[in-house]
Parts: C-alpha cells; sequence; structure tokens
C-alpha cells in the first residue's frame, strides 16, 4: 500500500513539476525569454511524465502514492486510473501548446503582469494534475479548491472594475458551491462510509437509499459547479473577461474538465454505475443534463461575442459528458471519458482562433468578421475544424465520443438522451456554421483598425497543432477506448 | 417569617439591580463607575451574609479557648477582601480612565463622546 | 527539580518578571526581556504538552498543602491547549511588535506598558491551570486589567471610551461569576474545581446551584463575547494597539470559554438533572445567532480590525457550537477550533500591524493597493483569510471538517446547524474577499504609493503563522488529539 515504487514517485514527480515550474517563473522574472523557455520545458516535463504512465496503465498497472493520513481513514494520496490519466494526459499536452501561445498571444498583446500570469497558470496545472490524480474525495476537493483559487487571478488579470465584476461571479459561485455543496456531500459519504477512497463499483452501496441518493448525487453534482450544470452556469461566460489563452486552456480543459471528471468519476467511483442505475431517484440528472445541453445551444445561437459564444458552446458540451455518464450505460461513461478529450482538443483550437483574431484585428464581435476568413485563412480553417468537431462531423474528435455517446443511449433505450444529442448536434450546427459562412463567403464590413494578415507565429504554431490533434485524435483513439474501457470492463 | 429572615439577601438583589440600572442607564462615566461600585458592593454582602454561622463568634481562637466553641466561617471574608481589592483596582483604573477620557474628548457623557467619535 | 515545578512555571515566571520589566531602563531592554519570558512560558508549555501527553493530568500543590485545602494547580490536555494559544499568541505578537509598538507608544511609557503585558500573560497562564475557581476569578480580574492597560494605549481617543465599554462589562461578567461561585461554595463549602463536583452530589437543594450556574454562564459569556453579550469586543480589538489586538484576539475570549467549559462540563455537568439540555440549548442557540449575525455584521464594517472583531463573534459560535453539542465528537471539535481559530486570527491582527504600520490605518480605505506594495504581508492575509473560511489545506478546515462530522450525528437538527455554518463560512467568504478586492484591484490613495513591504521581523512571525496553519491543515494530528483527550476530560464529569 505504501507504493513507494517507481511510479508512484513518477506521481510525485508530475505534481512536483508544475510547481517547480512556478519557482522557475517567478525567479527568472526579469528574463523574460528565459521564463518563456523554463515555462515550456516545465510543460514538457511534465507532459513527457504523464505520458510516461500510459503504457503502464494499458496493461492494468494503478500506481500509488501515499504521502500522510489528514483524517482517520483518509490519507493524502494519489492513484493513476483510466479517466485521471486521461485527464492529466490532456491538460499536460495541452499545456504545452498553450504556453506557446500564451507567449505569442502576452506579447502580442502587450499584456501586463507576465510572470504573474505564467506562474499562476504553472500552479493551476498543478491543481489540475492534483485533481486527475486523486485517490479520494478529501485529495481531490483540495486541489479542487486550489483550482479554483489560483484561477482567480488569472480570470480578473485586466484589474479593472469589469473584470473585478466578473471574479466576484465566478469566486463565488465556484466557492460557494463546492463549500456549501460539495463539502457536505463529502462530509456526509464520510460519516455514512468511514472512508472516501475511489473504489471500483462505488462506496455507497448498502449506506443509502431511497430519495437519500437522488440528493446526495444533487449535491454533489452542483457541488462540482466546475462542470457548469444549469443553473451554476453563469461563471463560465463571466470567465471569458480572461486573457484568451486562460478561456483556451483553463475554460475549455483543465477548470472545466476537472469538474465533469469529478462528476463522472464520483458516479463511477462512489456511487457505482450500477447502484445508480437500480436507484430511480437519481433518474433527474438525465433531463437536468439534457436541459442544460439544449438551453446553453440556445442561449449560444444569440450571442455575438465571440467568446461568450464559444463559453456557451462549452456549458452545453459539458452537459453531454454530465449526460453521457448520467445515461448509465456502460459505453456512454467510455463517451464521456472519449469527449472530456475530444472536446478538449476542439474547444481550445476554437479559443486559439478567437485569440488569433482579436490579436491580429482586435475584434471580438462576430458581426465584424465578415471576410475575416480571406485574411487569416490557417486561422479561420483551425475554427473550421474546431466547429466540425462540435458539431461531431467526422473526420473530427467530435464524432468519436459521439459515437459512444449515443451507443450508451441507445444500449439502455434511453430515448431522452438520443433525442438530446440529435438535437443539440443541429443547433450546434447552427451557431457554428453562420461564423463559417460569415468568415469565408462575405466581404469586409468592418474596417480592421491596421491592416494585417495571420497572428504571430507562436499564436499559428500552437493553432495549427491542437487542429491537426483534434483530427488525429479521430484517427487514433484506438488506446484511448481501450484504457477508457478499462473503466467499465467490470461491468460489461 | 422566613422570606423576611433572609433580609440581607434581599437587600444583595436590590443593590445589585439599583447598581446594574446605574450602569446601564447612566450615560455620565463617573456615574457609570458609581452604579458598577454600588453593584459590586452587593456582591460583597452576599459574601458576607454567607458566612454568618448562627451563633457564631468571629473566627479568632483565643488562647486556650474552649473546644465547643462556633466561630463564623472565615473562608468567604478572606475571598471578598481579595474581591474588594480587585473592585478598587477597577474602580482606580476606571477613574484614571475617565480624566483621560475628558482630557481627550473634553467631556465624560456618553452620548457626546460617542457622537464625537462619528464625525470623525 | 526543575521539571517538578513546571505546572506553575507559566505564572510565576512572568508574574515576577513584570515589575523588572516595568523598572528597565529603556524601551528596547523591556522588549527583549517580555519576549524572553514569554518565549520562555511558551517552551514550558511544549515541555507541559510532552509530559501531559505521556503521563496525563499533573497535580500540584502550591506550597505543599493539599488539595482541596490548599491552592491546587491542574494541567491537563485542555490546559495545555489554553497555554499553547496563550504563550505562542503573546511570544509571536511580541516578537513581531517590535516596530508597531515602538510607532504606536511614547518610549517611556514602554516598560509599563511591557509590565502590564507580563501581568496579562501570567494571569492567562493562571487561568489555564488554576485547579480552583476563585483563583481563576483573580486571574480573570489581573488579566482583565492588564488587558484595559494595554488598550487604552491604543494610538488615538477612541481607544479609550473602547476600554471602559470593555471595563465596565467585564467587571460586570467577572462580578457575575462571582456571585455564581459563592453560591456554589454557600452550598458546598470548597472552591476547589474536582471537589465542587464530587461535593455537588451530596447537596440537597439544588436551586442555588442551578443559579450559580446560570451566573457563572452568563458571567463568562460576557468575557467571551458571545453574541449578545460582544459589544465591547469589535471596538477593543480594533482601538488597540496592533500588537496587543493580535494577543488579546488570540486569549482573551478564548480564556473565558474555556473556564465556562470547565465549569458547566466539570462541575455543573450531571451535578443535576437538566443541565445538559439547558446548556446546550441556551448556548447553541447564542452561538448559531453569533455565526450568522456575527458574519453578517462583519459584512457591512469598512475598519477591517473590527470587521475581524465581529468575525470573531462569529467564531467563538463555532467553538461553543462545537461544545453544546455535548458530544465527544462536538467539543473536540469546539477546542480544535479555540486552536485553530486562535492561530487563524491572531495571524490576521499580526498582518493589520504590518499594514496599520506602512498605510497608518486599518480602513477599506487604507488597504487600497496593498496587494501590489505589500505583497507578503497580503499574501499571509489572503492565506489566512482562506483559513477562516475553511479552505482545505488550512487549519480551517480541519475544524470545520469536525464541526460538521459531529452535527451530522445530531439527524434533523445536525442538517440545520450544517446549514447555519456554510452559510456562516459563505459570509467569511464575502468579508474576506471584500478585503482582497480593495488590496488587489483598486489603486492605492494618491501620494500614498512610496509605501514599502513590511519588516522582516513582522514577515517572519506572521508567516510562521501562516506555515502553521497549512502544517495544521494537512497533519491536524496535534490538536486534534489534544483535543479529544480534552473532550473526554470534560465529558467524563458530565456523566
Amino acid at each position: 500500500m505504501t507504493g513507494f515504487d517507481s511510479h508512484g514517485m513518477l506521481l510525485g514527480m508530475i505534481l512536483l513539476i508544475p510547481l517547480l515550474g512556478a519557482v522557475l517563473v517567478g525567479m527568472a522574472s526579469r528574463w523574460p525569454n528565459l521564463r518563456e523557455t523554463g515555462s515550456v520545458l516545465a510543460a514538457l516535463a511534465l507532459t513527457f511524465a504523464v505520458w510516461s504512465l500510459l503504457p503502464g496503465a494499458l496493461a492494468g498497472e494503478r500506481p500509488e502514492l501515499v504521502l500522510f493520513e489528514i483524517l482517520p481513514n483518509v490519507p493524502f494520496a494519489f492513484k493513476a486510473e483510466p479517466l485521471g490519466l486521461l485527464f492529466a494526459a490532456l491538460a499536460s499536452l495541452l499545456w504545452v501548446v498553450s504556453t506557446i501561445y500564451s507567449m505569442g498571444y502576452m506579447r502580442g498583446n502587450n499584456e501586463a503582469h507576465q510572470t504573474r500570469f505564467f506562474m499562476l497558470f504553472a500552479v493551476a496545472l498543478f491543481a489540475a494534475m492534483g485533481v486527475a490524480f486523486s485517490a479520494n474525495l478529501l485529495t481531490l476537493f483540495i486541489f479542487y479548491e486550489v483550482l479554483t483559487v489560483s484561477t482567480y487571478p488569472l480570470v480578473t488579470h485586466k484589474g479593472d472594475e469589469a473584470s473585478m465584476r466578473a471574479g466576484r461571479v465566478y469566486f463565488g459561485i465556484l466557492i460557494g458551491a463546492s463549500i456549501g455543496l460539495f463539502l457536505p456531500a463529502i462530509i456526509w459519504t464520510y460519516a455514512l462510509t468511514g472512508t472516501l477512497d475511489f473504489v471500483p463499483g462505488g462506496i455507497l452501496e448498502g449506506h443509502l437509499a431511497g430519495p437519500a441518493v437522488g440528493l446526495m448525487l444533487g449535491l454533489y453534482v452542483y457541488g462540482a459547479a466546475k462542470a457548469a450544470v444549469m443553473p451554476l452556469h453563469r461563471w463560465l461566460p463571466a470567465a471569458m473577461v480572461a486573457p484568451t489563452p486562460v478561456s483556451a486552456l483553463l475554460h475549455a480543459v483543465a477548470v472545466v474538465k476537472a469538474g465533469v471528471f469529478t462528476i463522472v468519476k464520483i458516479i463511477i467511483y462512489v456511487f457505482g454505475v450500477d447502484f445508480l442505475f437500480a436507484t430511480p431517484s437519481s433518474g433527474w440528472l438525465v433531463p437536468v443534463a439534457a436541459f442544460t445541453v439544449i438551453m446553453a445551444s440556445l442561449i449560444a445561437l444569440r450571442q455575438t461575442n465571440l467568446k461568450r459564444l464559444l463559453a456557451y458552446s462549452t456549458i452545453s458540451q459539458l452537459s453531454y459528458i454530465v449526460l453521457a455518464t448520467a445515461i448509465l450505460a456502460p459505453l456512454s461513461q467510455v463517451g464521456a471519458a472519449l469527449h472530456i478529450a475530444a472536446h478538449g482538443f476542439g474547444k481550445i483550437t476554437l479559443f486559439f482562433a478567437a485569440g488569433s483574431i482579436y490579436t491580429a484585428s482586435k475584434k471580438t464581435d462576430i458581426t465584424q468578421m465578415n471576410g475575416i476568413g480571406l485574411r487569416m485563412p490557417l486561422t479561420m480553417g483551425a475554427f473550421a475544424i474546431g466547429a466540425l468537431s462540435m458539431i461531431g462531423v467526422p473526420p473530427m474528435a467530435g464524432f468519436v465520443s459521439k459515437w459512444y455517446m449515443l451507443g450508451g443511449a441507445l444500449q439502455t433505450e434511453n430515448y431522452l438522451a438520443i433525442g438530446t444529442i440529435i438535437l443539440s448536434t443541429v443547433l450546434n450546427a447552427a451557431y457554428f456554421l453562420p461564423i463559417l459562412y460569415r468568415a469565408f463567403f462575405l466581404t469586409e464590413n468592418v474596417a480592421p483598425p491596421r491592416e494585417h494578415g495571420e497572428a504571430n507565429w507562436p499564436i499559428r504554431l500552437a493553432l495549427g497543432t491542437t487542429a491537426l490533434l483534434t483530427i488525429a485524435f479521430f484517427v487514433f483513439n484506438g488506446p484511448v477506448v481501450d484504457l477508457e474501457m478499462q473503466l467499465v470492463e467490470t461491468l460489461l | 417569617m422566613e422570606i423576611l429572615g433572609l433580609y440581607n439577601y434581599w437587600v444583595f438583589a436590590i443593590l445589585l439591580l439599583i447598581g446594574l440600572y446605574a450602569v446601564i442607564t447612566k450615560p455620565n462615566f463617573t456615574k457609570k463607575l458609581i452604579g458598577l461600585n454600588i453593584f459590586q458592593a452587593a456582591i460583597f454582602l452576599l459574601y458576607i451574609s454567607m458566612d454568618k454561622v448562627d451563633g457564631g463568634t468571629a473566627p479568632i481562637i483565643p488562647h486556650g479557648a474552649a473546644k465547643d466553641i462556633i466561630y463564623s466561617n472565615p473562608v468567604p471574608q478572606v475571598l471578598i477582601l481579595t474581591a474588594i481589592v480587585v473592585g478598587i483596582s477597577t474602580t482606580a483604573l476606571g477613574l484614571a480612565l475617565v480624566v483621560r477620557i475628558r482630557e481627550a474628548y473634553g467631556t465624560i457623557e456618553e452620548d457626546k463622546v460617542i457622537s464625537m467619535d462619528r464625525d470623525q | 527539580m526543575l521539571a517538578a515545578q513546571y505546572p506553575v512555571l507559566p505564572v510565576i515566571v512572568p508574574l515576577l518578571s513584570a515589575p523588572i520589566a516595568a523598572l528597565m531602563p529603556n524601551r528596547s531592554l523591556a522588549w527583549i526581556m517580555a519576549s524572553l519570558v514569554s518565549a520562555l512560558v511558551f517552551a514550558t508549555a511544549v515541555a507541559l504538552t510532552v509530559i501531559v501527553s505521556a503521563q496525563g493530568m499533573i497535580s500540584y500543590e502550591v506550597g505543599g498543602w493539599p488539595a482541596p485545602y490548599g491552592i491546587e494547580v491542574r494541567v491537563d490536555s485542555f490546559s495545555v491547549v489554553m497555554l499553547l494559544v496563550i504563550s505562542g499568541a503573546s511570544t509571536l505578537a511580541l516578537i513581531s511588535g517590535k516596530a508597531s509598538i515602538d510607532a504606536q507608544i511614547p518610549s517611556d511609557r514602554q516598560p509599563l506598558f511591557f509590565a502590564a503585558w507580563l501581568l496579562a500573560l501570567a494571569a492567562y497562564s493562571g487561568i489555564a491551570v488554576a485547579g480552583d475557581a476563585f483563583n481563576i476569578f483573580v486571574f480573570m480580574e489581573i488579566s482583565s486589567l492588564a488587558g484595559y492597560v494595554l488598550i487604552a494605549n491604543g494610538p488615538d481617543r477612541r481607544a479609550l471610551p473602547a476600554t471602559f465599554k470593555y471595563l465596565v462589562m467585564g467587571t460586570i461578567g467577572a462580578s457575575f461569576y462571582l456571585i455564581g461561585v459563592g453560591l456554589a461554595y454557600m452550598m458546598t463549602g470548597t472552591l476547589n474545581i474536582a471537589d465542587l463536583h464530587a461535593r455537588l452530589g451530596d447537596v440537597p437543594y439544588l436551586r442555588p446551584i442551578l443559579l450559580s450556574a446560570a451566573f457563572v454562564t452568563i458571567g463568562l459569556a460576557v468575557k467571551a463575547a458571545v453574541f449578545p453579550l460582544h459589544v465591547w469586543m469589535p471596538n477593543a480589538y480594533a482601538r488597540a494597539p496592533s500588537a496587543v489586538a493580535v494577543f488579546l484576539s488570540a486569549c482573551s475570549t478564548k480564556a473565558a470559554v474555556y473556564v465556562m467549559l470547565r465549569f458547566d462540563f466539570m462541575i455543573f455537568g450531571g451535578a443535576f438533572a437538566h443541565h445538559d439540555v439547558q446548556f446546550s440549548t441556551v448556548l447553541m442557540s447564542l452561538a448559531l445567532l453569533g455565526m450568522l449575525i456575527g458574519s453578517a455584521v462583519a459584512i457591512y464594517e469598512r475598519d477591517v480590525k473590527r470587521m475581524l472583531g465581529y468575525s470573531s463573534v462569529g467564531q467563538i459560535g463555532y467553538i461553543l457550537l462545537g461544545a453544546s453539542m455535548i458530544s465527544l465528537g462536538g467539543v473536540s471539535a469546539g477546542v480544535i477550533h479555540m486552536f485553530n481559530h486562535a492561530m487563524i486570527k491572531g495571524g490576521l491582527f499580526l498582518a493589520m500591524g504590518a499594514l496599520v504600520l506602512r498605510l497608518g490605518g486599518g480602513t477599506l480605505d487604507d488597504l487600497k493597493g496593498a496587494g501590489r506594495t505589500m505583497p507578503w504581508t497580503m499574501g499571509a492575509f489572503v492565506l489566512l483569510g482562506l483559513s477562516l473560511i475553511g479552505m482545505p489545506l488550512t487549519a480551517g478546515f480541519i475544524s470545520k471538517w469536525y464541526l460538521v462530522q459531529a452535527a451530522l450525528d445530531l439527524g434533523t437538527l445536525g442538517i440545520v446547524l450544517i446549514a447555519a455554518i456554510l452559510i456562516s463560512s459563505l459570509m467569511a467568504v464575502v468579508y474576506i474577499w471584500r478585503v482582497v478586492e480593495v488590496a488587489y484591484f483598486q489603486s492605492p490613495q494618491a501620494g500614498a504609493s512610496k509605501h514599502q513591504e513590511a519588516p522582516l521581523m513582522m514577515l517572519v512571525p506572521l508567516w510562521a503563522v501562516v506555515l502553521a496553519n497549512v502544517y495544521f491543515g494537512l497533519d491536524p494530528s496535534i490538536p486534534v488529539d489534544l483535543a479529544t483527550n480534552a473532550a473526554n476530560i470534560l465529558l467524563e464529569h458530565a456523566k
């Protein structure tokens, strides 16, 4: 159990690397080139460390690292399991890309406090790694809160009145939900079971029954407000005041995925899929998630600010994941896990594109973007790939996860879920395709402040990479599917 | 009769309430302190009353005294001496404060002091 | 054998040093002496903790007279928690307070100031170790008198009426306590706490004891600033010299709560029917009101020190809420929070001391832009604030965890209590965040941009508290074990 094997040590290193990265960045504050090189190196090292766990995990290894006991029977412990590994692999890889992107973006827009920005970015990644690899609910909760606190200054980066108000919404909802709902749920679980470990098959079965199960599920789902299930979704559009790299990596990948990841993990490892399936009171989650998917898409239709539109699209896509896991079919759990990755690739590409447009032309509104595809073909090409992935068109990543979700919905004959997925696909197309149409087929209506082509090279590099990854995930999803199938192998 | 027989406890209760009343209602800091003193005096009376043993004499053993003399309990008297000392210190400190307040604000009326602080 | 004398050292050493400090020729010597004595008391407290943890309660007969006739000094797990809090707060406040004391108190008065400080230290330690009811009264009054002197030295004239209010209310509280002790003595003929408990069993006529319990509890509630008897406290902390606020915010109310728990559990608990019900109904409702109203008022307070004072009203509520559950879990949670809250609030006042020293005031307006000019101090303030809110990785989280755990055992009532705890925590988020926003998002006031970071001598103790907060948030075994032992001792008598 003490798990100080080499892979356990690797887990420790995975947590230390981003922290060390933050320290290095802080020390190199006077030399921007050195600082950013350090940031990229830390990201590369982290990616290497996380990815080196993958072969072992595919072979069924579950490395552990147990540090010390915080509360009786609740240690500060980490464990690499398929779901967390996927999340960590995704976040670390995209950290590399978005660090490169950030260099271009932050310099291109002459943002202030760049050292603080890169440091907090690293701390946020540290927290995301902690969330991904926590072996129990308390450890997860600790890192979940570190993630909230460390991203707050990133959201309020500009420091003006608007970002302060947005920060208040962001911090208030996330902290309020986690203290008001998530923590009581954890304590309740502990009082019932005496443990908080993530155990395949769940720990709550036999300790809780009837409507209380639905209530507990509600506390967890809304407690993890980072998943932005309506009505606790307001923080995500608010967070869009942040610089675009933050919106891209944190509010399309690390933070929001930490939320849905927590929900999926809790459903699989705390409740147990079979237990929830056998308990009717948990059934409310499917309609609520379905409502969020549709409602957020409808709101997205009416947005003209590109980043806000993407934010509502994210809310909708996050609830896809919640919906998939709430269907409680084995295949849909795999779909949920895959969608964490698939949506990550697609959405980060979209945000990168939005940031690229802003850096080059200072445009933020869709109505100003007529004909921009001709000025910035690479950016808008990548945007098209991301958008198609959101809609779920092959050969993009989004298709793969939707395939498994639909498969799961058919397995359990959940027609509400099937209908929702189909309807939202139509809605996704309805708000993304007009943007593409504007960008490529209409003539420019608003002259940019100065002549511009594409944004600077780090932005283009990052943008192209994530667009390629979105396609690559469609082609090479085999190992990922194999890994995530391990999640449900006991159920099949 | 029994109710009246315990008259010193009645006095204790009445003094206590008079003192408390003065502390709460008087806006003048010095009068508050006087109230506080009455309040404390009531407690002295309580302690002195409780040490009295029926037919008891002062707890001083005379030289070669007989064994069957009844003495009053000396402990409460000793306790209350200490409490009196504490009370005197408190009063002294309180009065010193009143002097300082008078120097700083030019008044010793609580409501005036409060309104001066509010304007600040 | 010096080791045998450990139990009385925390009282004797500062008591004897106080007049010497008063005679010191200059302020630095007096400060060094006070700091050394305080550190020595802290070392003794640590030694006592080790001894008590290993071999249980220590009883010491002053002058060799056996209890219950002589004066008994008793040190158990509960006492050492209190001793650690008192001496730790005093030491950190003194070490970090040099600069702010020099700025706020005239040099010629400083030796006397430190003498009063040492008297307060001796008296608070005395409360923690005293084994009989009357000595507790005497120590309580010494600590209060010394405390009045310390507070009255505050930097502006508003310290004077604040002190006067504290003096009047404190004296009434202590007098109530004295009446209660008198009534108990009348019926039992003893003042020793253990003996009182034993003899109460034989008292045939219990109404005076009931009255005694009421007087003692209410009297101590005044001193503990239990809502609604807290009105003296926010101003007393806010107007006191910065260093004094650190010391008193950590000890003064805690000491009264400490005595209250001793009396209500170890003496009255089990002595007459329904005491537990009365105790828990009254205190639980007051605790809930305090938690909600104290935190709510803190939200609207623009003077950050007063805000912290109102926050303390709420936090005292947490401690009493735990105690009023009268279960092992609840009482331990209360004692854990006594320890953790002393650490958190002491730390916050340390940070305020540094801010006031550099910015010249402690209102929200003064704090504008402090995040940029004093990054280390504000960083510590934020981390301690998070601990106050109850964020994981900090000591405050552990308090809330145990408190909520204990509440869960109470069924439906527990749900209400948990709701109150959570609402109060969320209000803490609001009032802490108001400070954070002002400090980080607003520009410093005109002409105030040249502020610099606080001196190292303030930052080091401040960050020591922050790190202690994180340490006890990760590995709470020391306070949890001590608190569980203390709760066992308290509850064992209440049966």
